[in-house]
């Protein structure tokens, strides 16, 4: 079977990604570029006896240096030359879309236009003359509609005929004006002669078109200082003619081009275009309105995510609990007890561990999906972007951080609706701070256990205040050191707005949850399995086991193992914070997930928490602590190092160990630092 | 950034003082920031006073010289909302005051 690749590039809300899921359907993988959070959506399909593989570049206005995603979409273009690159058209708003298509003309890429959601174009009174506008563009033009697959087989087979027919001569091109192309032809021929590896692999026509564009990337790997010094005399000499960049001019002739060919080809029956969308937004973005608006829409999101997806979770909870006790029923008395407990406390609760996350990930990525499709994310961006620019985020950050309240997981991968790197990055990092629910375990347990009723309220308060301003100082410090950069000025277009379709939200729901399972969910399942053999290993002789309680037994077992001789040892580290053996060997123990602190308390205590007899678990914490050491340990519990699975959501989703470690080492070194701050004073 | 438009302009208005920058009298006629412009109007785009990145990035979008820029919303302190090229755009407040416009 033959193989082909195909690109798909195309602007932002080109509804490129609906495209993309009706190409490839469930055959797809999602990886990021490496080093950046960029997302890498791969897929394959078949036609006529050849195997496609479809390639998602991010959604770009252009191709020019000046961000990530733009830099990726290029490079893949050029470097690793594809067969055939679709540019996914707005067919409702050519002129602006056709813009990255005078690009990719530019770049001699073998190219297919597809006119997506032509049923848009069509309702809004717009009439194509396709086959003019495919000669005058030199390429083959196919209307789509991509949420509904419509145009699929026509689309696939045009991309066949392209990558059959190969690059072809092309006679039209941007005509830049005699200036312009006067020094493009000087720079293009030193090119030629003294820069042969530019000519190699950009080609010498476009690597001049980009130098005098002031294209860093390219200016970068120009070796000659003379071929420099060229370009920038040539910049200078067009500045002074235009009063203007070249760069902008150049702009404004590509958008040249596109009219001219637009001009002859298209017809607009219908003037007016942004009528419902208009009063929509009137009510969505309006300044009294806009904002509870919002919040009641992140409500449905935050209520649909956990307090829906309680219901699944507790089903899955319940089927891994009666799956642990039908195995250590049916154990053999006495036999291999480590197994059991590998089986039970390891391998069940690891994986059990995993798969609660499930439904609150596909309800949330349902959410998304929805708020995304139907276009008004982009307006929930708007009206939060003013708060949240204070503290260095962009708008949409507001939704992850929320989703953070509930679990960091989910909120985590929720960072994706952010384009930006350094906004995404920076939101992944502070989402800990953001109190989530298995803390509240452990507040639970302390709060009613070292403070009377009416101090209670206040201090859960408090200790979600301190959770958010340290986010917000976190955010701010982040963005003016490691992630520093220029904010990028708010300008973001406002698509139309749409009904979003089922089959669309379906795959993009399902392609989350599978994707969430496959990558995070193996490192946590690891991560389990790894502290299980740490709280059981090394095993006490059977000897002092004998005779002992079920619970003496774990208490003993835990204290002799690798995590209660680690919590021993770092003891003298945390006793300046008001911390014994005691809650080291928990805090160690929790290390897997926040929630495990209270049963590791149990266990130190020979208490099982499981039981109901957490009563006496508070009693026993409150003979031994002070209210102050409690809410230290509350403190601590909330700064300090994420859960496993927010680490390993972390490593996924910014490509990197080195972000998880960094968030992982740096939020401990702060928890340390205000619970120490806290207990020094508090002691006074 | 320190030219006008390349479009011819009738001369002999006063040069005009726009966020601190003096405007040479040939070119500055009534260019005024976005910002500006009242909700329903219509206006061409001249220059955006700002770097490299954000001229790139705003001509890419369709804000190229004599463009047509209509104000769907001006509602200080609510969304600034624009239309260009037949599609919809939100813009901050900064970024408004730094599109230049006639």
């Amino acid at each position: 079977m033959e193989q082909i690749t195909i690109a798909l590039a195309g602007n932002p809300n080109s509804g490129k990604s609906s495209l993309f899921n009706s190409l490839t359907g469930a055959r797809q993988h999602v990886a990021n570029y490496p080093g950046v959070t960029v997302e890498r959506k791969e897929g394959y399909c078949r036609h006529k006896g050849y195997e496609i593989k479809v390639v998602d570049l991010p959604g770009t206005y252009s191709l020019t240096a000046y961000s990530a995603e733009e830099l990726i979409a290029r490079r893949y273009i050029l470097e690793e030359g594809p067969d055939v690159v679709v540019d996914v058209v707005d067919a409702s708003n050519i002129e602006r879309n056709l813009y990255l298509g005078t690009q990719l003309i530019e770049m001699d890429a073998p190219l297919v236009f597809a006119f997506n959601m032509s049923d848009l174009a069509k309702q809004r009174g717009l009439e194509f003359n396709l086959e003019q506008l495919s000669r005058l563009l030199e390429a083959r033009i196919v209307p789509t509609v991509g949420n509904k697959g419509e145009g699929r087989i026509a689309l696939l087979d045009a991309v066949i005929a392209a990558a059959q027919q190969g690059r072809i001569k092309r006679v039209h091109t941007v005509q830049y004006g005699g200036e312009i192309e006067e020094e493009r032809a000087k720079i293009e021929k030193a090119i030629v002669e003294r820069e042969p590896q530019l000519a190699e692999k950009y080609g010498a026509r476009w690597s001049a078109i980009k130098l005098i564009e002031h294209d860093e990337e390219i200016l970068e790997q120009v070796q000659h200082q003379e071929i420099r010094d060229l370009v920038s005399t040539s910049i200078a000499h067009l500045r002074s003619i235009f009063h203007d960049e070249p760069e902008i001019i150049m702009a404004d002739r590509r958008y040249g081009f596109i009219s001219g060919a637009c001009q002859e080809t298209i017809k607009s029956s219908v003037e007016l275009r942004h009528d419902i969308s208009d009063s929509i937004d009137a009510i969505v973005t309006n300044r009294v309105l806009g904002l509870p608006i919002f919040l009641g829409l992140m409500y449905v999101t935050f209520f649909l995510t956990f307090t829906v997806g309680k219901y699944p979770m507790y089903g899955l909870e319940m089927l891994f609990s009666w799956l642990a006790a039908t195995v250590s029923g049916h154990w053999p008395i006495d036999h291999a007890l480590w197994l059991r407990s590998l089986l039970v406390d390891g391998i069940i609760s690891g994986v059990g561990g995993v798969l609660v996350f499930l439904p609150n990930i596909l309800l949330l990525f349902l959410a998304i999906a929805l708020l995304e499709d139907s276009g008004y994310m982009a307006r929930a961006a708007f009206v939060m972007d003013r708060t949240m620019h204070r503290i260095g985020l962009h708008g949409k950050s507001f939704i992850p951080m929320l989703i953070g309240f509930g679990c960091s997981v989910p909120a985590i991968m929720a960072t994706r609706i952010l384009e930006n790197r350094r906004d995404r990055l920076t939101t992944i990092l502070v989402i800990p701070l953001m109190s989530c629910g298995a803390r509240l375990t452990v507040y639970a347990l302390f709060i009613p256990a070292f403070f009377p009723p009416h101090w209670q309220g206040p201090v859960l308060w408090i200790l979600y205040v301190v959770g958010i301003l340290l986010g917000v100082l976190c955010a701010k410090l982040l963005r003016m050191t490691l992630l520093k950069g220029e904010t990028l000025p708010f300008v973001m277009e406002l698509p139309p707005y749409r009904m979003p379709t089922s089959k669309a939200v379906f795959v993009h729901t399902c392609q989350r949850g599978w994707m969430y399972l496959r990558k995070a969910g193996t490192i946590i399942l690891g991560a389990s399995i790894v502290l299980w053999a740490a709280a059981n290993f090394p095993r006490p002789s059977r000897q002092t086991l004998a005779g002992l309680s079920e619970q003496a037994v774990r208490q003993q077992v835990l204290q002799y193992s690798l995590v209660g001789r680690v919590g021993r040892a770092i003891e003298p580290v945390i006793r300046p914070l008001g911390f014994d053996w005691k809650i080291g060997t928990a805090l160690i123990g929790a290390i897997p997930a926040k929630e495990l602190f209270v049963s590791q308390m149990g266990i130190i205590y020979a208490v099982g928490a499981e039981d109901q007899s957490t009563s006496s678990l508070a009693d026993r914490l409150r003979a031994d602590y002070t209210p102050l050491v409690g809410f230290c340990v509350m403190l601590f519990v909330l700064i300090s190092a994420p859960c496993a699975a927010t680490a390993a959501m972390t490593r996924q989703e910014s490509g990197s160990w080195r972000w998880a470690a960094f968030q992982y080492v740096s939020l401990t070194i702060l928890a340390y630092g205000i619970t120490l701050l806290v207990f020094q004073i508090g002691r006074i | 950034m320190t030219g006008q438009n390349n479009v011819a302009l009738p001369a002999g208005k006063a040069a005009q003082t726009i966020q601190g920058q003096e405007r040479s009298p040939a070119g500055g006629i009534q260019v005024k920031p976005l910002s500006k412009v009242d909700t329903g109007e219509t206006v061409r785009f001249v220059r955006v006073d700002a770097g490299r990145g954000l001229n790139s990035r705003l001509a890419a979008m369709g804000f190229v010289p004599n463009t047509a820029i209509t104000v769907v919303s001006n509602n200080h302190p609510g969304p600034f909302v624009i239309i260009v090229k037949d599609a919809k755009m939100m813009l901050g407040r900064g970024v408004a005051h730094k599109i230049m416009v006639k």
